[in-house]
């Protein structure tokens, strides 16, 4: 195991496979001389040469259909978007073509490729540079998404999502590319697209947490365990395809669950799961199932505005309270 | 082909009817006449029978069900036929739903449904709106509980039944049933129903009052006395006070046919019957019924006790048909028998008038400037004053009184 | 400028001022404008046998007759959704399939994709068999009209969303290049796509990357119902290549010679690297689709443009070259008619997709966890 930043552990993921394989390569704005708008790419121009390491005009558009034609070939281009906000404009490349030109062509053409960057809120940066697109893409098949939490599921998860033969919508966060953890040295490590990882174990209550999410759903069980009462938490990790069977055995178990989601709350993944978990576990709750969302606006400016935007460990902490019938 | 089998009308005035009981099980042979099932109607409980031939292929109706006339309750037909297709089809004119009921009388945990999760049962339920998780409701169908024992005892927002309440219940049964400031719910039967809306009617709509009088019952205990220690002797009838104020009512009733009357408003007439058919209160374990003796004022004393007694018995027995309680032109109620000297009654409409009798009691009277004890009791007479003035009603109880005073006049 | 002026053979003859070769301009060692008259170019030029030529005839003859016969199906309802008729444009799809070394070469176009189909070898029969959303269709039922592909012919497909499939064609001659197999990729797109930023986003890529694309712009003068006149701040679509420090043509797409001519010229140019425009300009007679009138056109235009069919020309090329009789001509109709028909009757035997394969091709992945 290694100690890793977040952005070292996606980057140590991109080499291995790019060294592995010489369809592979990474596409995107600054990410060669630059090294990275994050320092995510970084020194890696120069250890694959600027044919595989490549610099782009501003032209989502235009590179993130680059990507698809050259993966519509056989390639494995990694497209890094310089955040997800700014894929809004390569949205009828990823949407019309790279999830729907497969089913079209019978299944004579397909899209190993993986867009990645970051998403979701990285501050006071206002409202459109903080979207949250993980709901957008989920809706769309033939789009893979996978959202990650830490430096060893972002190897791991990458790795997989690189060999992919499907189109991978990979969403990182600003807020956590400095973010220190074990990560695995091992040398094929590949963790499975699709299968949640059930972070904490417990029996009062599940909570759904994905991306920084998963973290306010941690602090809330800690705050839940001082009270004598022990959450089990899940990181989904994939949400497109989701894996309801690890979410639906703990519900039935917990028979309550809360969902923090922080994307706005209309038709966001928090929904999907609030209505897939009745579906499957009506019999089994004991509560109303609860969803700790950010809020129905655009994400503000102000910093005292933003604090109240985001759902927080505290708001998860008393929605747990809520469905345990505590107060 | 399947045949429907569905909520039959049973009464006049019955517009829905519980299910209450199932006689035979799914996949019995019927023949047409079986009794197959018992329906609580506004009146009585009573027997459902097949008009046809057939295999019961499917209740579709739980026991406790509330349905229309007209409601489908089980699916007759052959071995073999597909009764989910029937059903999706009668679906299509089906009549609306009405509020169910919760199966009556026995406060007992019900067998556990063969799937507890049935939709009958968990219709049951949401028709008297419930409130509970749905891990609740499961966790109390696993163990046959109904989840009505619980209403009111829900912990959670808005009352909510959720699964630590049923655990509780469960655990300590009692504890969920004493609730310390609450009440308890008591369901509204069938008949609690028809009481409530008739007498409420009746109270509502005629104007009601009362003439009361102290009748001297020597002689009729001293006749009563008489006959029957000779039917004893014979194995006659056995004559009660009250069968002897049916057949006195039934003589003043002759003379005064005005107060044998009915006032139909909607008619715009007053029907003076040349019949006496008196209806007789009788209480029963949760409700009260009015059998009715026919032409009491041509039969005998002894043909009135019979009867009298045979409907009383019928009636605890809720065995009374419908047409047994109909038609009454007159009504006694009678609650001597728990000490109450004297009351009012409300009338039992259409009828104009209704007489409450109290108990006989014992009493100093003045006899020949001598203190003596006698034997009295007070009747009083409720009048619809739509039909009966006050002279009239005075009237008809001096007559009665004399009746009751001298009874062997009634023989005459 | 009206557009009878402004598609015609004079009007291209008009912008080479007269000179005798093909350079409209020069504006640098590397961008250049050509144009490619029509009626300038005969079989031998070419190096055209008298065979290769029938054989041309009959491919714009094969895409003519499926075309009016998809027309007929579509008005019996065999065929649904939309139908856009590439009739009055064959002489593009043929004469540049001419350039190409098929197989090698990769094609990516619109969604007017039957002509290129055809052209590039597809069998009528899975062409049709497409349009009637049938299991043998060369999508297997899912993509219909819109959306014919071949991994086989290295067709990528045709494509609905106008200007979406440009930024593939970019990638495709990506991956030409990054691979190195010698391969070029022929985008073709409408003169309405030319108004997307894909199609500018693309050339830049390309010109910066250096990327062996040939972006083909078949000008049929009208976006449906919007003339270029109406939708373009310079109608000479074909010196947008200059903003992106390429060569740019200007093709009479009324002549399958000057066709094939041009983009000889051009994929060459992409073999080494350097990408560029070609702007061909063409006529349909059809509708935009099946469910459009063509009112924005008069009936004079329309025979106008009928007068000049690119097959009626190349028969007459034929006839007065005396390279073949009409009669062998009229067999080969015949046995383009017979080839029709049989597609029409093998889309007709071809079964329904089952209702399972709603599921397939949406992943490589077996087993996809569909919400069901």
């Amino acid at each position: 195991m290694a100690q890793l930043q977040l952005r070292e552990a996606i980057r140590a993921a991109m080499v291995e496979e790019m060294d592995r394989d010489t369809d592979v390569f990474l596409m995107g704005e600054e990410v060669a001389e630059y090294n990275g708008a994050y320092k995510v790419s970084e020194g890696m121009q120069d250890r694959f040469g600027s044919n595989r390491v490549i610099d782009t005009p501003i032209s989502e558009n235009g590179f993130a259909g680059l990507g698809l034609g050259a993966a519509m070939c056989g390639l494995r281009p990694i497209i890094e978007f310089m955040t997800w906000n700014f894929a809004f404009v390569a949205m009828d490349q990823i949407i019309n073509n790279a999830a729907k030109i497969r089913y079209m062509s019978g299944g004579q053409f397909s899209f190993p490729i993986v867009f990645r960057g970051p998403n979701g809120a990285a501050g006071q940066l206002a409202a459109t540079h903080n979207s949250s697109v993980e709901s957008i893409f989920s809706c769309f098949p033939g789009l893979k998404v996978v959202s990650i939490s830490n430096p060893d599921d972002a190897k791991g998860l990458l790795k997989s999502a690189i060999r992919d033969n499907d189109p991978v919508v990979f969403l990182e966060s600003e807020f956590m590319y400095g973010m220190r953890g074990e990560v695995s040295e091992e040398a094929d490590y590949l963790i499975p697209i699709g299968k949640a990882r059930i972070a904490r174990e417990g029996d009062a209550v599940t909570i759904v947490g994905h991306n920084k999410s998963y973290w306010r759903a941690m602090e809330a069980a800690e705050m839940l365990e001082a009270d004598g009462y022990y959450a089990e938490v899940i990181d989904p990790r994939t949400i497109r395809p989701f894996d309801w069977g690890t979410v639906a055995r703990s519900v039935r178990k917990t028979n309550r669950l809360v969902v923090v989601d922080e994307s706005n709350p209309f038709a966001s993944v928090s929904s999907e799961i609030a209505f897939q978990v009745q579906s499957r576990c009506f019999d089994y709750l004991d509560a109303p199932i609860r969803r700790v969302t950010a809020k129905d606006t655009p994400a503000p400016y102000a910093k005292n505005l933003m604090t109240y935007y985001m759902p927080s460990a505290e708001d998860t902490y008393q929605a747990c309270r809520d469905v345990l019938y505590l107060d | 082909m399947p045949i429907a089998v569905e909520m039959p009308k049973m009464t006049d005035t019955m517009e829905e009817g519980v299910l209450v009981q199932w006689n035979v099980d799914e996949g019995a042979e019927i023949a047409a006449g079986d009794v197959i099932a018992q329906v609580e109607t506004d009146k009585a409980t009573m027997d459902v029978e097949a008009y046809d031939d057939g295999v019961l292929l499917r209740k579709v109706a739980g026991e406790g069900d509330a349905l229309p006339i007209g409601a489908l309750i089980a699916v007759l037909g052959a071995r073999g036929d597909d009764v989910d297709a029937f059903l999706s089809q009668q679906a299509d004119h089906k009549p609306p739903p009405v509020a169910t009921e919760k199966p009556p009388a026995s406060p007992q945990v019900s067998t556990p449904q063969k799937d507890a999760l049935a939709p009958a049962a968990a219709g049951a339920d949401r028709a008297v709106r419930i409130k509970a998780s749905p891990l609740a409701r499961r966790v109390a169908a696993d163990h046959g509980l109904p989840l009505y024992q619980l209403r009111g005892s829900g912990s959670g927002p808005d009352g909510r039944i959720i699964r630590r309440d049923v655990e509780a219940h469960l655990s300590h049964p009692a504890a969920a049933v004493t609730q310390p400031d609450g009440y308890e719910s008591v369901r509204v039967s069938q008949m609690r129903k028809t009481i409530a809306r008739r007498l409420s009617q009746s109270k509502f709509t005629a104007p009601h009052f009362y003439l009361s009088i102290d009748v001297d019952m020597e002689q009729a205990v001293a006749s009563r006395q008489r006959l029957n220690s000779q039917a004893e002797r014979t194995g006659g009838v056995k004559v009660s006070y009250n069968d002897l104020v049916t057949k006195a009512c039934a003589a003043a009733l002759v003379q005064h046919p005005a107060v044998n009357s009915s006032y139909v408003a909607e008619e715009n007439e007053i029907r003076q019957y040349n019949y006496v058919d008196i209806g007789i209160a009788v209480a029963i374990e949760d409700g009260l019924v009015t059998p009715v003796v026919r032409g009491v004022d041509r039969k005998g004393l002894t043909d009135i006790a019979s009867e009298a007694a045979a409907l009383a018995q019928r009636a605890r027995d809720r065995k009374l048909q419908p047409a047994e309680m109909e038609g009454s032109t007159f009504t006694t109620s009678n609650l001597g028998m728990f000490g109450i000297e004297d009351f009012t009654a409300i009338i039992n409409t259409p009828n104009a008038c209704i007489l409450a009798i109290g108990a006989i009691r014992d009493v100093p009277v003045v006899k020949g400037g001598q203190v003596v004890p006698g034997k009295r009791m007070k009747i009083t007479l409720s009048c619809d004053h739509r039909a009966v003035d006050g002279a009239l009603g005075a009237r008809f109880m001096a007559t009665l009184r004399g009746f009751l005073e001298e009874p062997l006049t009634l023989l005459m | 400028m009206s557009p009878q002026v402004y598609g015609t053979a004079a009007a291209i003859e008009g912008q080479t001022n007269g000179r005798d070769d093909n350079t409209v301009e020069r504006l640098s060692s590397t961008v250049s404008f050509n144009a490619y008259r029509g009626g300038r170019y005969t079989h031998v030029d070419l190096g055209f046998s008298r065979e290769e030529v029938l054989e041309m005839y009959r491919s714009m003859l094969l895409q003519r007759r499926f075309e009016e016969r998809s027309a007929q199906m579509y008005g019996k309802q065999k065929i649904a959704g939309f139908l856009h008729l590439y009739i009055g444009q064959e002489a593009i799809s043929t004469g540049s399939v001419q350039a190409l070394e098929v197989g090698l070469d990769t094609v990516i176009t619109a969604y007017r994709d039957h002509g290129i189909a055809l052209a590039l070898g597809m069998t009528a029969n899975e062409c049709m068999a497409e349009l009637f959303g049938r299991v043998d269709g060369c999508s297997q039922g899912k993509g219909g009209s819109m959306h014919f592909f071949s991994r086989n012919k290295r067709l990528f497909g045709g494509h609905g969303i106008v200007g979406a499939h440009i930024p593939l064609a970019t990638g495709i001659g990506f991956a030409h290049k990054y691979r190195g197999d010698g391969g070029v990729c022929v985008c073709y797109l409408g003169d309405g796509a030319v108004w997307q930023g894909s199609f500018h986003e693309s050339l830049n890529l390309a010109g910066l990357y250096k990327l062996p694309v040939v972006y083909v712009v078949e000008n049929n003068q009208y976006a449906m119902g919007t003339s270029v006149q109406r939708a373009a701040a310079n109608a000479d679509l074909y010196k947008q290549s200059a903003g992106y420090a390429m060569p740019g043509s200007l093709v009479d797409g009324m002549d399958v010679f000057s066709v094939t001519r041009a983009m000889r010229d051009h994929v060459a140019m992409a073999r080494s690297n350097q990408p560029s425009v070609v702007e061909i300009r063409t006529y349909r007679y059809r509708g935009h689709s099946m469910s459009d009138p063509a009112k924005y056109r008069s009936k004079e235009e329309l025979e106008d443009q009928k007068n000049q069919d690119v097959i009626i020309r190349l028969k007459s090329y034929l006839l007065d070259n005396e390279m073949a009789a009409n009669g062998a001509l009229d067999a080969i109709d015949r046995s383009v008619k017979q080839e029709v028909n049989e597609s029409v009757a093998f889309a007709e035997s071809s079964p329904l997709p089952p209702l399972e394969a709603i599921y397939d091709h949406v992943y490589t992945e077996k087993g996809f966890p569909f919400l069901r």
